[in-house]
């Protein structure tokens, strides 16, 4: 009989991890592409140009959540990394690990996912591995994905090419991952449903492309949220950042539990957003380009790369007045009243 | 800015009467910061931060009595986010948790019910902390448990009730305080009536207000215009959410489940009648009685200007440890910690000015 969870035996290297490999990776990934031919590793082609390679692992609880799954999380965080490069995404390595006595459907259901997020993005799942853990030592599943990208001709994407006067741009709202997960975890239920922005940006990439040097730098405001990335851009360009609180977008329903729960959706995490700064002479032009792509509805100008102070974030409140806005420090915890 | 609040700042403007205002909220401690309206008001009101953050305002020896339950092998102690961090004399709760521990964070306490339910062969603590707004919902707990017939629940109750701590500080003649910004939400409990007759007594104008930048301006201007003409009276700002007559049923609970007993403040000391124990008839879910904890001494952390900056004495700022021994990451005393505390937030939101210096 079929067991309906990973036991041990899966990652013993013999023939239940044959089957496991043949069944639910190689028949999700390589449907057709003759890509997995279960090599050592993948041989690739790469186009002209410089290749990029991003690595990250997913270790998120819930494994599902509104909006999205570990899957797609861990397809889409690795293409983000690579677009924020200037990359086009081109190739993903994945990594398994399995803990004893997780549900085999649900292992299916994630593999598919990651597949179909692969496929939107255009990117191909090539190699992996898989390992299992007895009960407890790990959380049901984590999974690493490593990708590789080609820079093309004209593109350069760092915080040494920010200057001062270029604009800064958000790709959509803030904080919308971070307090769905908040919610799911906690079993917070609100009226209007929040979901994970989850999604791979390769489009934000291909759009922006005919911008070339136009674009100076582009991050992705996962963990730490918006401030987080601001901050750390400021610190590695060495200049500041000038914002305006009430031009960034955030959704009403993401803002009013933020403040029940005491937290800021400014350091919330974002899995679908992108925060690009550009010169001063296109800005209007890269929002229309944004505005058009279903990830860039939102898109906004939020304000502007300044020459002092170095290496800060300011932020100009609603009553016109200028604070700090610092790097997370500590945990994001909710308050008791 | 939107015209509103052009308008509530010219009216604020206008004054030139001197004031001290004390917030005593953690909820308007962290939006008063958050929209800079320091930056904007004329130099002659100044705001304060009073005892209104019920992390802060815990008294070390029960925070060292809670972390020493915890690490205790057969109970499950559970409470509010907030707490995990907060620095005992020997570590906090997270570093309990990280040795062994089993600590539990909950949104509610009623889910308080459902673990103790799951676990009957442990002791499952509940951590009661806050002020009349979320007290209420642990006095239910109590009282769910007592239907359920749960014999491993209980409650180690540091709850704790505003009106005394207002009085105590009106009493202090080294504090400077002219008029109050008084809590929304422990409001929307109280109603009006408790700070009518501390306005009363003690000659200063009160306003209820909300935390919109908008209306804590109209608080502000509310309260500057009682100054001017020497009028001392309970005023209701946050009328779209607070009724005057308070939630008469939530004071009921309240009631039935707690009485007032004589609590340690940081920063403020021993307050007759300000905290809130379990009532006889609750006796065998008060945590301090099933585990025999004797009552605790230590109040203060030594070093740390937490009492100063509770009673509005001080500001954040001028506590020689803040923003370097004592930061969020690296926190000295409990006003770092919390979200709602007066130190975390005079630090993530500091203005330009200080940041420049």
């Amino acid at each position: 009989m079929k067991p309906s969870q990973i036991i041990m035996a899966h990652g013993s290297g013999g023939l239940l991890s044959q089957r496991l490999i043949e069944e639910y990776f190689v028949r999700a990934f390589a449907e057709g592409e003759g890509l997995w031919e279960l090599n050592d590793g993948a041989v690739l082609d790469l186009p002209p140009g410089k290749a990029v390679i991003s690595t990250d692992s997913f270790v998120i609880s819930p494994l599902f959540f509104p909006g999205g799954d570990i899957g797609k999380l861990a397809v889409s965080g690795t293409v983000n990394d690579l677009v924020a490069c200037g990359a086009r995404p081109l190739y993903l390595s994945t990594a398994f690990i399995l803990e004893e006595g997780f549900s085999l459907d649900s292992l299916g259901e994630i593999v598919k996912s990651m597949a179909r997020t692969a496929q939107q993005a255009g990117v191909k799942l090539v190699t992996g591995d898989t390992k299992v853990v007895e009960r407890g030592s790990a959380d049901q599943v984590f999974i690493n994905t490593t990708g590789i990208g080609v820079i093309p001709p004209g593109i350069d994407y760092r915080p040494g090419r920010i200057k001062p006067g270029d604009r800064i741009l958000v790709s959509g709202t803030m904080g919308d991952h971070g307090l769905t997960i908040l919610a799911q975890r906690e079993g917070l239920r609100f009226r209007t449903p929040v979901v994970s922005d989850c999604a791979p940006l390769h489009e934000i990439g291909k759009a922006l492309q005919p911008f070339g040097e136009q674009i100076h730098c582009m991050r992705d405001p996962t963990r730490g949220g918006l401030a987080t990335v601001l901050n750390e851009l400021a610190a590695q360009s060495r200049l500041g950042m000038y914002i305006d609180e009430q031009k960034i977008p955030v959704l009403d329903a993401v803002r009013g539990a933020c403040e029940m729960l005491g937290m800021d959706p400014l350091y919330m995490a974002n899995e679908g957003k992108m925060v690009i700064i550009c010169a001063p002479q296109v800005s209007q032009q890269v929002l229309e380009v944004l505005h058009k792509l279903p990830v860039g509805q939102n898109a906004a100008d939020i304000g502007k790369v300044v020459s002092q102070p170095q290496g800060m974030v300011l932020i100009k409140t609603a009553l016109g007045t200028e604070r700090i806005l610092a790097a997370l420090e500590g945990e994001h915890v909710p308050r008791i009243c | 800015m939107d015209s509103v609040v052009q308008q509530l700042l010219e009216l604020i403007k206008a004054e030139t009467i001197r004031c001290s205002l004390m917030e005593v909220c953690g909820t308007h401690t962290m939006a008063i910061a958050r929209s800079g309206i320091r930056g904007v008001l004329p130099p002659n009101i100044r705001l304060l931060s009073g005892p209104g953050c019920p992390v802060c305002v815990t008294s070390q020896g029960d925070l060292d009595a809670v972390i020493d339950l915890a690490e205790q092998e057969d109970i499950t102690l559970v409470t509010f986010g907030d707490m995990l961090r907060v620095p005992g004399s020997h570590g906090s709760l997270q570093e309990a948790r990280s040795r062994g521990a089993d600590v539990r964070v909950v949104y509610s306490p009623l889910e308080t019910l459902e673990i103790a339910r799951q676990r009957p062969e442990r002791q499952v603590v509940f951590l009661g902390i806050g002020f009349e707004t979320t007290a209420p919902a642990v006095a239910v707990t109590v009282q769910r448990a007592h239907q359920l017939g749960l014999k491993n629940l209980s409650v180690y109750s540091v709850h704790k009730i505003i009106p005394p701590a207002l009085e105590a500080i009106f009493s202090d003649p080294e504090v400077q305080v002219d008029g109050l910004i008084c809590p929304g939400h422990v409001s929307i409990v109280l109603g009006l009536e408790p700070f009518e007759k501390l306005a009363a007594r003690y000659h200063k104008p009160m306003v209820v207000t909300g935390f919109e930048a908008e209306d804590i301006l109209e608080g502000i201007g509310m309260l500057v215009r009682q100054l001017k003409t020497g009028t001392a009276r309970a005023e209701l700002q946050y009328r779209r959410v607070v009724r005057a007559q308070g939630n008469p049923a939530a004071r009921q609970v309240l009631d039935q489940v707690f009485t007032p007993v004589d609590a340690a403040w940081r920063g403020l000391g021993i307050i007759p009648a300000s905290g809130l124990d379990l009532r006889p008839q609750y006796a065998d879910y008060n945590a301090r009685r099933r585990f025999q904890i004797k009552p605790q001494q230590r109040y203060e952390i030594p070093g740390c200007s937490c009492g100063a900056i509770l009673s509005g004495k001080l500001n954040p700022d001028q506590c020689p440890l803040f923003g370097k021994a004592c930061t969020p990451t690296q926190p000295v005393g409990p006003c770092m910690v919390s979200q709602e505390g007066a130190c975390a937030a005079f630090y993530r939101y500091q203005p330009l000015r200080s940041a420049e210096v």
